[in-house]
């Protein structure tokens, strides 16, 4: 039995792999037989017994997602929709873009089951615009696939038809919330839409919609083909299945792999990204990506699981960390970030429009080193009123946030520090930012 | 917990007990937050809600604090607008987190806001301003730079000035997702966000307007306004009525100096609700015309006009016409019922024509179907309730902007039952949309030409008004009444069948037809179709619609008055030595022969109007009279309801009503009742008693007599009028007196309190700490529902509820003619009424002449785009543009009714057509991107 179904197929050179070599290594078995022996609500069990929890960042339960989209009569007259959310735009993260580029193929086959547990009959693949690489690949693999009869009418004669579309977004950030997702494919403005209803319910064209990430997708082929039996016996901690980690930063080996769920921060940092650049001390980490707390050393033993995370105080995110090491400035990263997710507001909601960028402000004024204590008090109450859950229209704002807030949590010394020096003691050791 | 309940109870509404700080409120069931609130009358600041548009959760100003249960001590913040109420709720308005959120917000907004509060056009009556007050940021600890933007030219009617924009997103809202508009849009991201069209040019849509009221602050202003200012808390205002259109929108026009400033909208909930058109908006300010008459004038040998002082005139008034039997007199659809009134019962009925032009015997049927069709006319409300629109020959944009604006919202209401099924509220505007998606409630349209409705009917089926009225005939009889119209072609009988599927699936159809193609049996046969759907169906509902702000008035006065035909008849016979006309430019009824004619057969002309036209040239006698904006009187709309109007500005002695002139004579002629009648209150008594069909005119204001509980009159100024003893400092030192109004319970006054005062009498919306326009929910008894003091206005007509069918024959099929085009008419926003083309901004929207031919003769004439035709009647030739238009029948050619060089030619008539050579195309001032429905 295969432990890293993930990146089964991925070649050292990093190739991509099409139909031909897909086929090989055994795929569209799984299709063929999950449409020849099961039934929609079977596979839709199996997902739920597997105890997947969603990729993109959030963790939900797929199986529990997918059940609040109506079946069979209740689902009403048109199509229903299942999107791929390939629009990996969370800073530090570049892990779909290696199934994107490399093995379209199982992202696919994924996406034939999900939407066939679904009884989906249209479904898209909404891609980052600057993933051209990925948007040739999956182009050609979607043409393989209906000359091979796993898309378009009645597949591989099981009566059920798919229509797979790819979608190159415009670019923006947001895109990757599922709302905003569904707006931008309207070709309407992308903002996030508010809840209820539930895209499940009311989605895309105002049907019941899907919308996973590619990570999350393309281990529904593996769940179906082995089992959630299985599935769950690959995480090494609370949740199940693998997951694909990353690291960036001054580390010796940055990079993605496929390692088991519950696999400890320690492990994944000094065994796979091989440590600490010679010169260089950990000073903190983002564990999964721009958009999540920072953790600490103190944290390296904890095991990459959701509520594991959680509880620490931050959020496994799409699991790859940033790293900050002991020679840059903590203000310096945040305020980069922070600018970030200014840029990349939607510009609907106060707090995140007008909020984010104030933030910016007062991080150069630290950066410049004019900030005073007034100022260091004013960017604790911001960070908290834009950082509420709730308090913005979407999770875009508490997200820019996380960094922010723990940063002064953590890296408080540094700030106070830029307050009583009137400059920033780290440029000057590493010539400037 | 506190004991005390506050209840605000709505009729027919669940209701639900909720506390808030402590106090316990009974308030509407599923209505949000910041709904209940407002309409409890506490206060809580709010941007991007409104109370038309619904709930997006865009600014987070509404923040409310909600705790789970008693022993919930932390509470999370919620947004007022976008949380329903239910019963049991606590919640916190007043609570150091909420307080606080609220500020931080306000804050933020302000960030990019410039500091211009002392030029801006929107200070005094700017929500922000309230907001930035209510919400308590006073200190501001924001020191970075402000973003700033380009502004637009958007044309003759709006102001654009981006930088105080705060992002709210509301005038997209509005333009795009009420009005349908699609020029304006939310461009960029982040906190570079542009509200604008994707280039400078003429905003398209026919309710631009609003804007100015629904943007919160000072982005989109009344560019008039702005050029000539005056703050809101200086202006002197009445409550008025459009007489732009028979839609009877009620406004508020503002004065100052003796001039209109600006006109904004005067909520009415069953006529206008918080919306105008731009006609009305922009058109009242013809009053300020140079054009204006401004003192009567006795025409010399020469042709020149001598002035004459109001004595003078009198006298020469008595002079011509104290002569006998040959008074003749023509009223005016535009003037008031007491005017109109009053020279009828001066001349006689048998020598009074109503002056109405060539929709005349269409509009004879309008109001008649009006009258006896049976058929409940819809209110607004009742218009944006239907579930199915049929519309016979009207192009309602152009003919009754406000009720098209309206059926915008019809067609949401299947996917307003969508969403309701999904537990989605109405007021959840952008989840109702993403459910509703493009679907709509069917509105098929039976018109003659393109329509600007297109975008959101099931159907815009074109056809030659006798068509139109043939498939009508054959719609009701499929329906079960009246003939059956014989020789329909194979898609005509598909269209009945699918019309009377539509009609047998309804619960709620509305019926829309009126006198616009000039053609009496498509009338009569949407009164048909109504009364074989009010047959089936009780809740069935009419609009027809009439031309001009008092045609259903006039026709209610005397269904049988003179026609211009009539009176023209009598002219030749010799009968007529002196001919009175009120209000009227006959040049714009008749063709130009046919009011020679009439007027070469005339002794004495004398025309009481109040602008220089040509039937005022022709005259030996013009007594010039006040607009609606300097007297008062009553119009009748198309729904038949009578709405006083009221002056702000004060009368000149020299130019007093119509009436008064009329009266005076009255005098001279010992016609004692008419001479005894002093005050308004005494005309509209006399009316009330002499027509039965008008009776219900008493009703349509409180009298002049009606003090507010502390004993005064309304207030026209706002208390905080400053100037009065300034304003006139240029003529004398001495504060003017206080001008007396004794016809009305208005007093050009700051006194008088305002929070009890009837809608009828209401000048301006102004509460302590809400100084803009959205202080309006302090006067409703719930939001979007009627004033509390009641709405103006009062309806003459109860429909008996036994449908009557049109009285007409089934029209013959139109046929075309080889070399000659039947005419038909169209209708303009801008040109077409007559008053409102004399205001400046009106004015600079109008186009040039124009012909609106098929493509199919457009090819057959050998016209280009760019060429024009020219079309001679009576040996007088007019050049017009061609506007080719996909859907217009062959062998029909559409007009601009009103335009001043189309008035010569006549609907239904058949006229060659010449291509003009070297013809100069008057630019268009809306420049589009060709998805205007016109052309």
């Amino acid at each position: 039995m295969i432990d890293r179904p993930l990146t089964q197929h991925l070649r050292q050179d990093g190739s991509p792999v099409f139909m031909t070599d897909y086929r090989g290594g055994g795929g569209y078995e799984g299709l063929r037989r999950v449409l020849a022996d099961s039934s929609p609500e079977d596979c839709l069990q199996q997902v739920k017994d597997s105890r997947l929890r969603g990729r993109g960042g959030a963790g939900f339960p797929t199986g529990m997602k997918w059940s609040f989209v109506p079946m069979g009569e209740k689902a009403g007259v048109g199509p229903k929709y299942l999107i791929a959310n390939a629009d990996e735009m969370e800073p530090g993260t570049f892990k779909d873009r290696i199934i994107l580029e490399q093995d379209p193929h199982q992202l696919i086959e994924g996406m034939i089951l999900a939407s066939y547990a679904l009884q989906a009959n249209v479904a898209y693949i909404f891609l980052r615009g600057e993933y051209t690489v990925a948007a040739e690949r999956i182009e050609t693999a979607i043409k393989e696939c209906y000359s091979a009869g796993y898309l378009g009418e009645n597949i591989q004669g099981s009566g059920y038809s798919l229509e797979l579309h790819l979608h190159r977004s415009a670019g923006r950030y947001i895109c990757g919330e599922e709302t905003a997702l569904i707006s931008a494919l309207e070709g309407k403005r992308a903002n996030p839409r508010p809840k209820p209803p539930f895209p499940q319910v009311s989605g895309l064209w105002g049907r019941p919609t899907i919308v996973n990430n590619v990570e999350t997708l393309c281990n529904i082929t593996h769940i179906l083909t082995h089992g959630a039996q299985w599935y769950q016996s690959l995480g090494i901690g609370q949740d199940s299945g693998t997951k694909l980690f990353g690291a960036s930063g001054n580390v010796n080996n940055p990079g993605c792999w496929e390692l088991p769920m519950g696999t400890p921060i320690r492990e994944i940092l000094e065994q796979h990204a091989g440590g600490m650049r010679e010169g260089y001390t950990l000073r903190g980490f983002l564990p999964g990506g721009g958009s999540t707390d920072f953790l600490t050393p103190d944290h390296l033993d904890l095991a990459m699981d959701y509520d594991v995370i959680g509880k620490a105080g931050s959020r496994m995110g799409t699991g790859t960390m940033i790293i900050l090491d002991d020679r840059h400035c903590p203000i310096a990263m945040v305020r980069n970030l922070s600018h970030f997710f200014a840029q990349e507001s939607c510009g609907f909601c106060t707090p995140c429009r007008d909020g984010i960028p104030w933030i910016v402000q007062l991080l150069d004024r630290f950066e410049s080193g004019q900030a005073t204590e007034a100022d260091l008090a004013l960017l604790e109450e911001k960070a908290r009123f834009i950082g509420g859950m709730g308090n913005t229209h979407c999770a875009l704002a508490p997200g820019a946030m996380e960094p922010v807030t723990s940063a002064l949590k953590y890296f408080r010394d540094d700030f106070e520090r830029h307050i009583h020096d009137g400059r920033c003691h780290y440029h000057s050791d590493v010539g400037g930012r | 917990m506190a004991d005390v309940i506050i209840t605000l109870t709505l009729e027919g509404v669940e209701m639900a007990t909720i506390t808030i700080d402590d106090t316990l409120y009974e308030v509407a069931d599923g209505a949000n937050i910041l709904e209940a609130v407002l309409s409890l009358g506490l206060d809580l600041p709010y941007f991007c809600w409104h109370p038309a548009l619904g709930s997006v959760g865009s600014c987070r100003q509404c923040a409310v604090l909600q705790f789970q249960n008693e022993e919930d001590e932390r509470g999370r913040i919620v947004m007022g607008c976008m949380t329903a109420v239910s019963d049991g709720m606590l919640l916190s308005l007043s609570n150091d987190k909420a307080v606080d959120f609220r500020a931080d917000v306000i804050e933020s907004l302000m960030t990019n806001h410039p500091h211009d509060c002392p030029v801006c056009a929107e200070g005094g009556e700017c929500h922000l301003q309230d907001m930035t007050v209510m919400s308590g940021h006073r200190n501001r600890r924001y020191d970075g730079l402000k973003n700033t933007h380009v502004n637009q030219d958007l044309g003759p009617l709006i102001n654009h000035e981006m930088n105080r924009c705060i992002a709210c997103y509301r005038c997209t809202r509005y333009y795009r997702d009420y009005a349908g508009g699609t020029d304006l849009a939310a461009m960029g991201s982040h906190d570079h966000v542009y509200f604008g069209r994707h280039e400078d040019g003429t905003l398209e849509s026919e309710f631009a307007g609003n804007l100015v009221e629904v943007c919160p602050t000072g982005v989109f202003t009344d560019k008039a306004l702005v050029n000539d200012y005056t703050r809101k808390w200086d202006l002197q205002s009445a409550p008025s009525i459009c007489v732009g259109c028979a839609v009877g929108c009620n406004i508020a026009p503002g004065e100052r100096y003796g001039r209109l400033k600006r006109i904004h909208n005067r909520y009415n909930h069953e006529v206008n609700g918080y919306f105008l058109c731009d006609r009305g908006r922009f058109g009242g300010s013809f009053v300020n015309s140079d054009k204006r008459l401004l003192s009567a004038g006795w025409k010399l040998d020469d042709d020149v006009f001598s002035p004459l002082n109001s004595e003078q005139a009198l006298a020469q008034l008595q002079t011509l016409c104290l002569s006998g039997d040959g008074l003749y007199a023509i009223g005016s659809p535009r003037a008031s019922l007491e005017s109109n009134w009053m020279l009828r019962t001066l001349v006689g009925r048998d020598k009074f024509c109503s002056g109405f032009g060539a929709e005349d015997a269409a509009l004879r049927a309008t109001v008649s179907a009006i009258v006896e069709g049976g058929v409940h006319t819809a209110t607004l409300p009742e218009v944006e309730a239907a579930d199915l629109v049929i519309i016979l020959g009207e192009d309602v944009t152009q003919t009754a902007p406000r009720l098209a604006l309206a059926l915008r919202q019809t067609v949401r209401n299947v996917g307003l039952e969508q969403a309701a099924t999904m537990g989605v509220q109405y007021w959840q505007d952008t989840a109702v949309r993403n459910i509703a998606q493009n679907t709509r409630t069917p509105l098929i349209e039976l018109v003659t030409a393109s329509t600007r409705l297109a975008d959101i009917a099931s159907d815009t089926v074109t056809f030659a008004p006798a068509d139109i009225a043939r498939v009508g005939f054959a719609l009701a009889h499929a329906l079960g009444a009246g003939p059956e119209v014989d020789g329909l072609s194979s898609t005509d009988i598909a269209l009945v069948a699918r019309l009377q599927a539509l009609v047998d699936n309804a619960e709620r159809p509305l019926i829309i037809s009126g006198c616009s193609s000039h053609n009496v049996s498509v009338v009569a046969a949407a009164q048909s179709v109504a009364a074989a759907v009010a047959q089936k169906h009780a809740s069935t509902r009419v609009v027809y619609v009439a031309p001009e702000a008092n045609s259903v008035g006039l026709g209610l006065l005397d269904p049988n008055a003179l026609s211009l035909e009539e009176i023209g008849a009598a002219a030749r016979n010799g009968e007529i030595k002196t001919l009175v006309v009120l209000e009227n430019d006959l040049y714009r009824r008749a063709p130009k022969a046919q009011v020679d004619a009439l007027l070469g057969s005339v002794a004495n002309l004398v025309v009481l109007d109040t602008m220089e036209h040509l039937t005022a040239e022709a005259a030996q006698l013009v007594l010039p009279v006040a607009s609606y904006a300097e007297c008062e009187g009553t119009l009748v709309n198309n729904e038949g309801r009578a709405q006083r109007f009221y002056p702000p500005i004060t009368a000149s002695e020299d130019r007093p009503p119509a009436w008064h002139w009329l009266r005076s004579l009255a005098g001279a002629m010992k016609h004692s009742s008419l001479a005894e009648l002093t005050q308004i209150d005494d005309v509209i008594d006399a009316i009330a008693t002499d027509v039965p069909l008008l009776a219900g005119v008493i009703d349509a204001s409180p009298k002049a007599s009606y003090r507010d509980r502390v004993g005064l009159k309304a207030a026209r100024q706002p208390h905080r009028y400053s100037g009065r003893t300034a304003m006139y400092a240029n003529k004398t030192l001495h504060e003017p007196k206080t001008q007396a109004d004794d016809d009305s319970a208005l007093a050009y006054s700051m006194e008088g309190e305002s929070q009890s005062l009837p809608g009828a009498l209401r000048s301006f919306v102004w509460d302590p700490g809400w100084n803009s326009n959205q202080s309006l929910h302090k006067f409703q008894d719930e939001i979007g529902g009627s004033l509390k003091g009641g709405s103006s206005g009062a309806r003459l007509i109860n429909a008996t509820g036994h449908p009557v069918s049109g009285r007409s024959d089934v029209p013959d099929a139109f046929e075309r003619r080889q070399g000659s085009w039947c005419l038909t008419p169209q209708y303009r926003l801008y040109g077409s009424d007559e008053m409102s083309a004399y205001a400046t901004p009106v004015a600079e929207m109008m186009t040039g002449a124009q012909i609106t031919l098929s493509p199919a003769d457009v090819e057959s004439l050998a016209l280009g785009a760019e060429d024009g035709v020219s079309i001679v009647i009576d040996e007088l030739s007019v050049d017009c543009a061609v506007i080719i238009d996909p859907l217009l029948p062959a062998g029909t050619a559409g007009f601009v009714v009103g335009h001043p060089e189309m008035l010569n030619l006549r609907a239904g008539s058949y006229v060659a057509l010449e291509k003009k050579q070297d013809f100069m195309r008057v630019p268009e001032v809306i420049v589009t991107d060709g998805v205007r429905a016109h052309g």
